[in-house]
């Protein structure tokens, strides 16, 4: 944890151990606390269940679960669970769902014909607009590559692993995407849209399984590749 | 010398399970048990066992619960019908009702509830085989449930009873102790800064033996906490 130079207090929880709320990571530290961590009588502790991070100065708990919120400009995969006149309600996996109003929806919807336009159930791939202190979001459904899913499937891995699968600009999205010959699109809730050959959607999920179930080891990686090419071979 | 002519500890300090006074029950944790929630934790404590599951946060309904400025935590404590020798009528009474309060009102001072406003924790504790202590176990399991489940928290909460038998302070008390002996002292200790968040106590102690069973409950906190660090380590690995 001294790699930085920004601790230059005494090191209670090194980088990379696994910390319990209320574990002290760090006394007297000078960098600045990113997520997971709170001062608490100049002592660096940890609030969440993680791994200890430090990182450019920064140090952080990455937890091992956490529950999605949304942030503004989010790619996120949501289903649709009621509607008005003049908006639909959106589950997104988060504490609270989030509306899509009628002037943010891909087509044009008379007021009332919401139903019409997109029912209870179907599927979206939308962004977040705006989110307000109290987790109330927004979303639009205006821009590149936003709109309803009706082909392919949704798989889903817990949120908390969405930064596992973007690390080094989506390098294990594209690993499987590239073995399975299928499309996959990573929403920041942990919903995964994979779209392709049946065969490679199976394939493709059986990856996302195998991260699901072995989150925390430390080659999951290579088992991922392991996994594509046992299954390339046999298809 | 104690209740009737029921002897609970010989003279060699034997108590009737053969633990010495300050001595826990076997203990035993695991994270993870039940895979639709949230987070859960099941704990074995002696012969108890109790599974605790965590929901959310998640929006609070019906919204007259709702906080504007926090969350809410949302705890119900069950007897499952078998747990204990005499069947229990499923549904709420006012014992249940009491240790779902303490226990909401414990883990709300260590839980950062104002990160999650308008929403609501919800917490589940089953009692599946009862002993003595439950209230204790569900709590130390209700917060392992919650670490489980990425709430941020300030600290653990680890609670553990000590009591009265035959006039002898002892920690961590068995059926037999718990029914025939003369005082029970419940806490619930926050194990890293060592504040308290919950505290009842049934019988009469006296100021000696009050600082003794709340130094029992002390230290035997710091043990219950080493036993929850294992259990994380146990299902994720590395070092805590």
């Amino acid at each position: 944890m001294s790699d930085s130079g920004a601790s230059d207090g005494r090191t209670l929880a090194a980088s990379g151990s696994l910390v319990i709320p209320g574990d002290k990571i760090s006394t007297n530290y000078s960098g600045q606390l990113g997520h997971g961590v709170m001062k608490i009588d100049n002592t660096i502790t940890a609030t969440k269940m993680g791994v200890v991070v430090e990182n450019s100065g920064v140090i952080s708990v990455t937890p091992l679960h956490t529950a999605y919120f949304p942030r503004p400009g989010d790619l996120v995969i949501g289903y649709i669970e009621g509607l008005r006149s003049n908006m639909w309600f959106i589950d997104l996996g988060a504490p609270f769902n989030a509306i899509l109003p009628m002037s943010l929806a891909p087509m044009k919807v008379e007021f009332g014909a919401t139903r019409d336009a997109m029912d209870v159930g179907t599927t979206l791939l939308c962004r977040i607009q705006e989110v307000d202190e109290a987790h109330s979001s927004v979303t639009t459904m205006k821009g590149m590559g936003l709109r309803k899913i009706v082909s392919g499937f949704v798989d889903q891995v817990p949120p908390h692993l969405v930064s596992f699968l973007s690390n080094n600009n989506n390098e294990v999205i594209d690993t499987i995407k590239n073995s399975t010959s299928t499309r996959i699109i990573l929403g920041a809730n942990g919903r995964i849209w994979i779209d392709g050959e049946p065969s490679g959607i199976r394939v493709a999920r059986g990856a996302f399984s195998l991260i699901r179930d072995n989150y925390g080891s430390s080659d999951l990686f290579s088992k991922v590749i392991s996994y594509l090419e046992q299954n390339k071979e046999s298809d | 010398m104690g209740y009737g002519d029921i002897q609970m500890i010989d003279e060699n300090g034997n108590r009737v399970d053969g633990r010495k006074a300050g001595d826990l029950r076997p203990i035993k944790m695991e994270i993870g048990v039940v895979p639709v929630a949230d987070g859960s934790a099941s704990v074995r404590w002696g012969t108890n066992y109790v599974i605790a599951s965590v929901y959310g946060p998640m929006e609070a309904h019906p919204r007259k619960i709702q906080r504007q400025d926090r969350a809410v935590i949302d705890v119900r404590y069950n007897m499952a019908p078998f747990s204990t020798t005499d069947r229990i009528r499923p549904g709420f009474n006012r014992r249940s009702r009491e240790i779902s309060k303490v226990t909401a009102d414990a883990l709300e001072s260590v839980v950062l509830l104002e990160l999650y406003p308008r929403s609501k924790i919800r917490v589940e504790i089953e009692v599946i085989c009862a002993e003595a202590g439950t209230r204790c176990v569900g709590l130390t399991a209700a917060s392992l449930a919650l670490a489980d489940a990425g709430i941020p928290m300030t600290d653990m909460v680890v609670s553990v009873a000590s009591g009265k038998i035959n006039d002898v302070v002892v920690c961590d008390l068995n059926k037999e102790e718990d029914n025939y002996g003369e005082a029970d002292l419940p806490m619930g200790i926050l194990p890293n800064s060592g504040e308290l968040v919950f505290l009842q106590m049934d019988g009469d102690l006296s100021p000696n033996q009050f600082q003794e069973a709340w130094d029992y409950n002390i230290a035997a906190a710091g043990e219950v906490h080493k036993l929850m660090k294992e259990a994380i380590s146990n299902k994720y690995g590395g070092e805590s």
